[in-house]
């Protein structure tokens, strides 16, 4: 019986994972694959899918969750973790909303207070991390708690709203037709994605992630490069936070409960290992569409928003175990 | 010798312990420009721990470091290599993800504008470097996929590329095959002409008096003397390094051989090994000889359940046994030794005392509840009768040296009682005193009547300790030899035969 299990495992991943030069561009762009896979499919069951006023309302939808999940890619790749990032969405949307009133400020207060928040937390998360040598899931946990206390403090536990149009504009404004959050998600995606390649920080982001020590020895400040990459979340995640306070014209300070897990998975489900060193931001934007287009599709076919929780649930578990199977099989 | 060369590099006083082990007591060093200077000790002398706080990933406790006449700050890694000093790593230190070329000049990139890195000049050089080692490795691949003599190699560029003054190399042959050594000889006599002092550390001896001008000798932390290789021989610098002469290397084999315990018929497993039969007598060590590769190791893990097994039966005292995990294989009475101590053999971050009651923390529990006395005494036996070297029992592994480390895992295989122990590689990496009382172990757990299976690549070790030898070759058995009918030569050839 075992043996049969064995050899049954073992055939389905030599199937997953030959080492072809065909399976392995497969492997490379898996996660692509299955996006279009699942894109495709969703269209044949509903018509109403591949229309451009339902695409673009799909990616507005993942706006906020990419940008999270574009922020602790730089994290999990260094080896980390970011677990305050859903708090940091509250008090920045907070902080943001409290200077937005009309004719208060110019805009680009709030703009500035909201991040300026984010990337004091993520700096802070980062120093008691390097400085501190405490584990980044505990000092993030920490930072959790205490971003979702500060945003309550901060609104006195109410909702702030009477936001001026120009804020409002951010979350729900359009250029040439296309969202406003589109555009920004567009750019802060390019920005990401050649800071990590194209680099010297995002070469030594990977270092750290891949061999600590090996990275020391080379004479990369290690500590820096930690508190530089929990900075960079803090601030995405804050950019996040203001993008929703302007799109729900509110600061309220009870959201983004648990969006920090949302975000994690589209991480892993892009291919990026959450024990460090290996992962790419293209892999994380398909993550976060491919979590997008199959909430809207199942609600294309309204399944209930019960079901749809246990089919993601199933399918972070299921991208990395396919991603397992792949790996045993290449090192074996 | 040039006795005008300049002093480059003087180390004075310094110390270093790690909890309690006094890993270096007030160590002197110096080297001059331009000369190849050999660094030798046992494992556990200090050698690596000086060269790590000289690069500055160590902190020392006391001391002063001098280069070119300027006393360099303490754990400054990245000052320390913009001086020119450079170091390859005995435990290889590559990132993984990261290509060769990035790899090489990780920490040094090359910048189009800053912060922005030219990748196409990294590859560039990368390509050059290792040209110059007559090394030929695509420099676009992943680390990761490279082999070990291939990422040492890579580890060698990396500490050429930056214009180096000093150039440490701890144990860089490690994995080198002779070709590879010549290449990098070659290198390190260039480097020397240009005025480069390259720091050797290695335990082979050959080497050392092959390359190096001085010899500089530390034993257990202390700083013994430094001399002129021309002034020495093999004899003098053994006793340098161990402190007194060693006789009689192997102990006598001579004893009754006892029943059978343990027996195989026909193992195999797809593709690593086939038809493996063979048996083994209380008190007897049976030998098992190969190359890289033969599959030794493989036969013994599908032995003790750790890799699957296709075919043939494993007796236990004359019954067939089914053991499909490694638990099952210790509750038999069979124990395993691994070659890869740090990678499964220890756990670095528990006590000697929790690591050596690991496998048999059964005989000193009640239920839930481990028995503290019971188990206090077992260790304490265990550490007095393998004479491990520890401040205490409550000291973490990883700050033993690595002969002791191992005794420990062999305690904790011992600890299982067991009828059948194997020992895969049991004196890799470890120094001449700690082999020489691993022998004596060997021979004492033999008269004692325990059934002992030994793989070793050390020939010498081989010959010394087994009975029997059987020599494997593409995972099967080509030869099987008695005590009295092999030979080195022998064993090779048939290790090599198809």
């Amino acid at each position: 019986m075992n043996e049969q299990i064995h050899s049954g495992i073992q055939k389905l991943s030599a199937a997953i994972g030959q080492k072809s030069a065909f399976s392995l561009r497969l492997q490379k762009y898996g996660v692509l694959i299955a996006f279009i896979l699942i894109c495709v499919g969703i269209s044949i069951m509903s018509p109403n899918f591949l229309t451009v006023t339902n695409l673009l309302i799909v990616v507005r939808q993942i706006t906020i969750n990419a940008m999270l999940a574009f922020g602790v890619t730089f994290v999990i790749i260094s080896g980390g973790i970011d677990l305050s990032m859903g708090s940091v969405v509250a008090v920045a949307g907070v902080v943001a909303a409290s200077f937005a009133h009309p004719g208060s400020y110019p805009l680009i207060v709030p703009l500035f207070a909201g991040l300026a928040v984010g990337v004091l937390i993520g700096a802070f998360n980062g120093f008691v991390i390097t400085k501190g040598n405490v584990p980044p899931f505990i000092v993030t946990l920490g930072t959790m708690t205490i971003g979702r206390g500060l945003a309550l403090i901060f609104s006195g536990g109410r909702p702030i709203s009477n936001l001026s149009d120009s804020f409002g504009y951010i979350g729900g404004g359009e250029l040439f037709g296309i969202p406003f959050p589109i555009v920004i998600l567009g750019i802060i995606f390019v920005l990401c994605l050649v800071l990590l390649k194209k680099t010297v920080l995002g070469r030594y982001i990977y270092a750290v992630g891949g061999n600590e020590e090996a990275a020391r020895a080379s004479g990369i400040n290690v500590k820096k490069i930690k508190i530089i990459v929990y900075t960079l979340c803090g601030g995405l995640s804050a950019l996040g936070g203001i993008i929703l306070a302007s799109r729900i014209s509110t600061g309220q300070p009870n959201v983004g409960v648990a969006f920090e897990l949302d975000a994690i998975a589209a991480v892993v489900i892009g291919g990026t290992s959450l024990s460090g060193g290996i992962g790419t931001m293209t892999g994380t934007l398909i993550g976060a569409l491919l979590i997008g287009v199959i909430g809207n599709g199942l609600d294309l076919m309204n399944v209930s928003s019960y079901y749809q929780q246990v089919v993601m649930g199933s399918i972070i578990i299921g991208a990395v175990l396919l991603d397992s199977i792949r790996r045993r099989n290449l090192s074996s | 010798m040039n006795l005008e060369q300049q002093c480059i590099l003087q180390v004075r006083n310094l110390s270093k312990s790690f909890g309690g082990v006094q890993a270096l007591d007030n160590v002197q060093f110096e080297a001059k420009e331009g000369e190849v200077h050999g660094l030798m000790g046992e494992n556990g002398a200090g050698k690596s721990t000086l060269m790590n706080i000289l690069v500055g990933l160590i902190k020392p406790d006391t001391g002063k470091i001098i280069f070119q006449g300027e006393t360099l700050q303490h754990s400054d890694v990245r000052g320390t290599i913009d001086r020119g000093i450079s170091m390859v790593h005995q435990e290889i230190m590559p990132i993984p993800e990261l290509t060769v070329a990035q790899n090489i000049y990780l920490g040094q990139e090359m910048v189009k504008i800053p912060g922005w890195v030219d990748e196409n000049r990294i590859i560039e050089h990368a390509e050059q470097q290792l040209r110059e080692l007559e090394v030929d490795i695509d420099v676009t691949r992943q680390m990761k996929h490279l082999g070990v003599a291939e990422m040492q190699m890579v580890e060698i560029a990396k500490a050429l590329s930056n214009e180096a003054k000093i150039i440490i190399m701890d144990e860089p042959t490690s994995s080198l095959s002779n070709k590879e050594v010549d290449n990098l000889f070659r290198v390190i006599n260039t480097q020397k002409k240009k005025g480069v002092t390259i720091i050797y550390i290695s335990h082979r001896m050959e080497e050392i008096f092959r390359i190096c001008d001085t010899v500089t000798v530390l034993r257990d932390g202390h700083y013994i003397d430094t001399k002129p290789a021309k002034e020495l021989d093999e004899d003098t610098l053994i006793e340098m390094m161990v402190g007194r002469e060693l006789e009689a290397v192997f102990p006598d084999k001579n004893r009754n051989i006892g029943d059978v315990v343990f027996s195989v018929k026909r193992l195999g497993s797809k593709e690593k090994f086939r038809d493996i039969s063979f048996e083994l007598r209380r008190g007897e060590v049976l030998g098992f000889a190969g190359l890289m590769g033969a599959g030794r190791t493989d036969i013994v893990q599908s032995i003790m359940g750790l890799k699957p097994l296709n075919a043939g039966q494993i007796y236990l005292n004359g019954n067939e046994v089914n053991v499909s995990s490694p638990r099952d294989a210790i509750r038999l009475g069979i124990s395993y030794v691994t070659e890869d101590r740090k990678g499964s053999g220890i756990v670095q971050d528990l006590s000697v005392r929790e690591n050596l009651t690991l496998s048999s923390l059964r005989q000193f529990s009640s239920k839930m509840f481990v028995n503290k006395t019971e188990e206090h005494r077992s260790a304490g036996r265990m550490i007095d009768d393998l004479r491990i070297k520890t401040p205490n029992m409550q000291q973490k592994v990883k700050f033993l040296s690595g002969g002791n480390q191992q005794k420990v895992v062999i305690g904790k295989s011992l600890l299982a009682s067991p009828e059948v122990l194997i020992l895969d590689e049991p004196t890799r990496g470890i120094d001449v005193g700690a082999k020489f009382e691993i022998y004596q172990l060997i021979d004492q757990l033999a008269r004692e009547g325990k059934a002992i299976l030994l793989i070793s690549s050390e020939l010498p070790e081989l010959l010394g300790l087994s009975h029997r030898i059987l020599v494997l070759s593409r995972g099967r058995v080509t030869a099987e030899l008695k005590a009295g009918e092999a030979t080195q030569e022998l064993i090779m050839k048939h290790a090599i035969q198809n």
